[in-house]
């Protein structure tokens, strides 16, 4: 049996089609898969805190429904990861005690304070920005959960991008001072979200077997280089300097040159050691504490329901609107 | 998909019938006339808009102050999507104040740049959270009572509040039925939630008073058929409450009215200390960036 | 919640339909106490942006599904009515509409 299952999901990767949650498929691949959907949920509900912090003090109306609806969305993505990776047997309330405890990792990039509104916007441009390079090849994913949510995730990010680059546009034709609260933002902002494709391929063990299986796409350096290419020609057009030196269009390459990042700090802040980690996870653990008593009681109310219902239950919204 | 120009790649999907995205927003106010209608008094009018903006922007940032602290990720869905609402009822109605005012004022001038003795909110609207428990007792309050106001405002003879209030009311049945069910859910849950909702109930009641307490400018307003007078919510409010703490299993707290005589209302920008703490949040940015462009 | 791992709150399917005349297509699933808060959540989470008409959830555990490895007997035998398809009826292109 498991010979044949070996043999319908090698055909299903060469055939490019997508593993489906029921289908026979080997536990490196589970395991994989939901490490990796379950690291990207936790990304997507940290990553609504260092925004978060300034919906409450946007500076117009505008710009504050913007990004609560933005912030907001975020949650979402978190919900739909979550559900992608529950497919494959995994538990919500287990992955999320594992992020809480420091188990379970999150992206690097929401290790860093947002010290200026100009910061919601950098974060839109950048951050929101490399999230869909990395995230449209997912699209294509081999596992068809993980593949259909990342569809509707890049749907949602492409307003995320587009804001965070209007703002910062609108900002850079303000006053003197707020052009140079953006270029300290993007000083800030660059070498980190060039960190969220992940260490260098020549550094990164897991690459070859998540390529061989379909779960990744391209090598981490591709992606990054992408940005990169990407980046440039906005930030040109922005008015900003990217603070690297080694900047530089390589006719021969078509491509940019880019300095590399400093990988120490970013194994720093990965293993728990960036500015921000403690309090990103402690208020995390806080909102879950503060809200078991919530949960607990939905949980009692619906089951003294159920039973006061008895098989009533059975006839309640059966019927199809 | 292509992958040399990502951004690109998003639109390979648009033709996935599975989605139907982004087809049905549409501006409220479009097509109908802004001009003051006859016989009413501009004053009037761009206080009454305030007192119903400011209602909605204060509560609104007290529910973006949950973000991220909700209960469960569900939860922190559901109250942005209230905050969000409010947050574009108070965008139209103090547009309407200034337009009213015509003083050359915009929603940003109103909102970042007054300071609390000119808020006109109800009090209720600026009070602190301490738990879950507390924000479902003040939510539940506070649409019911402005579901029941702007129910009345939709046959406004000033067609703005109308349409604000026709969209609002949509907004505001949804908002209720959360409030109602997590009400409903924490009164009978456990010996704690039951414990912390009977609390809360307690400690939001004295607020409720001042919701129906006579105003000069809604009553005013309301002869000229523009507004709902202040006191006319106050028979379907406690109807509502009633059935709801009834269903939850808490006792109807006592205490009424108790905050309408300890020295003036919200309407009359009679504020507590909480209203200088949100404004020093929401305006800071705003004030310290003079000329500045977002 | 017997087991302390496992989370307060039941997984429910959500369906939505997109546009009239569209069937109820799965869209994912959430967590809820009970059916009404599913229904709630599903319209905050999943139509945020208009996209349904009416929602439908379904406990997760309420489900049934055929296996993976039964596809043959269950689905092999429609393949071959190809007379069911469209395509079987060869009609020459300069017959609209058809
Ligand atoms: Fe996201
Ligand atoms: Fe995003």
């Amino acid at each position: 049996m498991t010979g044949d299952g070996e043999r319908a999901f090698t055909q299903t990767l060469e055939r490019d089609q997508r593993v489906e949650p029921r289908d026979w498929m080997p536990d490196g691949y589970r395991r994989t898969m939901i490490r990796q959907i379950a690291q990207h949920a936790h990304s997507e509900i940290i990553g609504m805190q260092p925004e978060g912090e300034w919906i409450t003090r946007a500076p117009t109306l505008r710009r504050k429904a913007i990004l609560l609806a933005k912030v907001q969305d975020e949650a979402g993505h978190g919900l739909y990861l979550y559900s992608a990776a529950e497919t494959l047997g995994a538990d919500r309330g287990d992955l999320t005690r594992r992020l809480i405890e420091g188990r379970q990792k999150y992206s690097s990039i929401f290790n860093y304070p947002t010290l200026t509104f100009a910061d919601v916007g950098v974060i839109g441009w950048l951050v929101d920005g490399a999230a869909i390079c990395n995230q449209v090849p997912l699209c294509r994913s081999s596992f068809g959960p993980y593949a259909r949510a990342m569809i509707r995730i890049c749907k949602e990010e492409s307003f995320h991008q587009r804001q965070g680059y209007e703002l910062l546009m609108t900002m850079m034709t303000g006053t003197p001072a707020q052009r140079e609260t953006v270029q300290d933002a993007v000083n800030r902002w660059w070498w980190p979200s060039l960190m969220m494709f992940g260490p260098p391929d020549a550094d990164s063990p897991n690459t070859a077997q998540s390529m061989a299986w379909k779960i990744k796409r391209h090598t981490n350096d591709e992606l990054r280089q992408r940005f990169v290419d990407m980046t440039v020609p906005q930030a040109q057009a922005l008015g900003v300097t990217l603070p690297d030196g080694e900047l530089a269009w390589n006719a021969e390459r078509g491509h940019y040159d880019f300095g590399a990042p400093d990988w120490a700090e970013f194994k720093r802040v990965l293993a728990g050691d960036g500015p921000m980690n403690a309090r990103r996870i402690a208020h995390r653990r806080r909102a879950d504490a503060d809200g078991a008593w919530v949960r607990e009681a939905a949980a009692a109310h619906a089951a003294k329901q159920s039973r006061a219902a008895g098989q009533a239950r059975a006839a309640e919204g059966s019927v199809p609107a | 998909m292509s992958f040399d120009d990502a951004y690109a790649a998003l639109t390979d999907h648009q033709d996935d019938t599975r989605w139907a995205y982004g087809t049905g927003f549409s501006d409220p106010l479009a097509g109908v006339p802004t001009d003051v209608p006859g016989g009413v008094d501009a004053a009037d009018l761009t206080a009454y808009c305030l007192m119903l903006g400011d209602d909605a922007l204060i509560m609104s940032h007290r529910l973006q102050q949950w973000v991220t602290r909700a209960p469960e990720l569900e939860d922190e869905m559901a109250l942005a999507n209230i905050a969000l609402d409010l947050l574009g009822q108070a965008r139209l109605l103090l547009t309407r104040a200034a337009q009213a005012e015509g003083a050359g004022r915009d929603e940003d001038d109103l909102a970042f740049r007054r300071d609390a003795a000119d808020f006109r909110h109800v009090r209720l609207a600026e009070r602190a959270d301490a738990d879950f428990a507390h924000l479902v007792a003040r939510l539940l309050v506070f649409v019911t009572w402005r579901l029941a106001v702007l129910d009345g405002l939709r046959g406004s003879r000033d067609p703005v509040l109308a349409a604000i209030a026709a969209k609002g009311v949509k907004e505001l049945t949804y908002h209720r039925e959360y409030a109602a069910q997590w009400v409903v859910r924490l009164g009978d849950g456990t010996a704690e939630s039951h414990r912390r909702m009977r609390a809360a109930m307690h400690a939001v009641w004295p607020a409720i008073g001042e919701l129906f307490r006579p105003h000069p400018v809604p009553d005013r307003l309301a002869e000229a058929g523009v507004a709902v007078p202040a006191a006319a919510a106050r028979a379907e409010v406690d109807a509502v409450l009633s059935q709801v703490l009834a269903a939850a299993g808490l006792p109807p707290p006592t205490a009424t009215d108790g905050g309408a005589t300890d020295g003036g209302a919200g309407r009359d920008g009679a504020h507590t200390a909480a209203l200088d703490e949100i404004l020093a949040e929401m305006q800071g940015v705003a004030r310290a960036t003079p000329g500045g462009l977002w | 919640m017997s087991d302390e791992i496992r989370h307060e709150w039941p997984l429910f399917e959500v369906f939505v339909r997109a546009k009239r005349g569209l069937n109820h297509v799965h869209v994912g699933s959430l967590r809820a106490a009970d059916h009404r808060m599913a229904v709630h959540h599903a319209r905050d989470l999943y139509t945020r942006r208009n996209e349904g008409v009416s929602i439908w959830v379904v406990r997760s555990d309420d489900v049934t599904a055929s296996e993976p490895g039964d596809r043959d007997a269950f689905f092999a035998p429609s393949a071959d009515k190809v007379y069911r398809h469209p395509t079987h009826y060869r009609i020459p292109d300069s017959v609209p509409h058809i």
